[in-house]
């Protein structure tokens, strides 16, 4: 046998292995908080013409995970922070219990609205794989990891 | 006060009840901006008047095809699984639509659901001062027939206490068990 036929079952198992542990084993965050924090400043940075973004018109939850909505105000001024009008140093924190698309009226965006899509807590198997997979890509565009 | 303590002893509650409502919550709870309108009840319509009270603030317009029903049901519904405690809980509805919401009507609309729920409404000005100052968007609909119009409009809850603080917002959709399960924990705590 060729020596690097002895070598095929290790790198094939590596990866399945790897596989059926994300398909199978629990999912856990570190806080099942999804925060968005509008910093000090964002009011002048406003006012001075920066268009400042902070809360996308669609934000993604999965129950059982990341299911609490948490709004923090650290500006110096009152922000209308989705569907809630949040005083400097306040916090707005919003559970979901049930997957659904909810859907508010906001006037921070420029469709009139925002949605808090909340998905199904993932099932072993295919699900967890895919939840773990797409919150990977995530998890390199922001400091939050999922293990 | 001996339903009071009761209630206590069967909540799972501790010094931070807010944390548990169904309701979205805010932290540090502040004192909810005032308001004067023209009552359904054909008295003045100040917060100030249900001090000691849980108010439910909800804005909407008599016309409204679908959310207005819901929540107004829903809320009705609450007070009645509330029983005694319903005495305590008082019904805000503050008309978006002051041109077609006049207090007759608008008295007419809420005694369909509960007779005990307090309608509001005042200069399209005012209202939109009102509205401001607790973050609720509307907006009109235009329609070809001019008295046919619709309204967008923020569909939740919200939830101010016995010291007049604004301690939460129900988002729409919740039914009648969550809101009994909330008003129960801050009849309890506040």
């Amino acid at each position: 046998m060729k020596p690097w036929l002895r070598l095929l079952p290790l790198v094939l198992v590596a990866p399945l292995s790897w596989i059926g542990w994300a398909a199978f084993a629990p999912l856990e965050l570190p806080s099942r908080d999804e925060l968005f924090e509008i910093p000090p400043g964002t009011y002048a940075r406003r006012m001075a013409g920066d268009k400042v973004e902070i809360l996308p018109d669609r934000i993604d939850l999965t129950l059982g995970l990341n299911d609490v909505l948490l709004l923090r105000n650290r500006d110096e001024v009152p922000q209308q922070f989705g569907p809630v009008l949040i005083m400097p140093g306040q916090s707005f924190r919003l559970p979901f219990e049930v997957a659904s698309t909810y859907t508010f009226a906001c006037s921070a965006h420029a469709s009139g609205q925002m949605a808090v899509v909340v998905a199904p807590t993932p099932e072993p198997g295919w699900q967890r794989l895919q939840w773990r997979w797409q919150h990977r890509k995530r998890a390199t565009m922001t400091p939050e990891t999922a293990s | 006060m001996k339903r009071r303590a009761l209630l206590l002893a069967t909540l799972p509650l501790t010094a931070q009840a807010a944390p548990t409502l169904k309701a979205g919550v805010f932290e540090p709870a502040q004192a909810a901006p005032e308001f004067t309108l023209k009552g359904s009840d054909g008295a003045e319509l100040k917060l100030a008047r249900f001090k000691g009270k849980l108010v439910l603030l909800v804005f909407g317009f008599t016309n409204c095809p679908e959310v207005c029903p819901t929540t107004l049901a829903t809320l009705a519904q609450a007070r009645k699984q509330l029983g005694a405690d319903a005495a305590d809980v008082q019904v805000v509805y503050v008309t978006v639509d002051p041109a077609r919401d006049d207090i007759a009507r608008i008295r007419q609309y809420l005694a369909a659901f509960d007779p005990t729920f307090i309608g509001g409404t005042e200069a399209p000005d005012k209202l939109a001062t009102m509205r401001k100052r607790y973050g609720v968007v509307a907006e009109k609909i235009a329609s070809k027939q001019p008295n046919a119009y619709g309204m967008n409009h923020s569909t939740s809850v919200w939830l101010i206490d016995r010291a007049g603080k604004l301690v939460a917002m129900m988002p729409y959709g919740h039914d009648a068990k969550d809101f009994v399960h909330d008003l129960k924990l801050l009849l309890a705590t506040t």
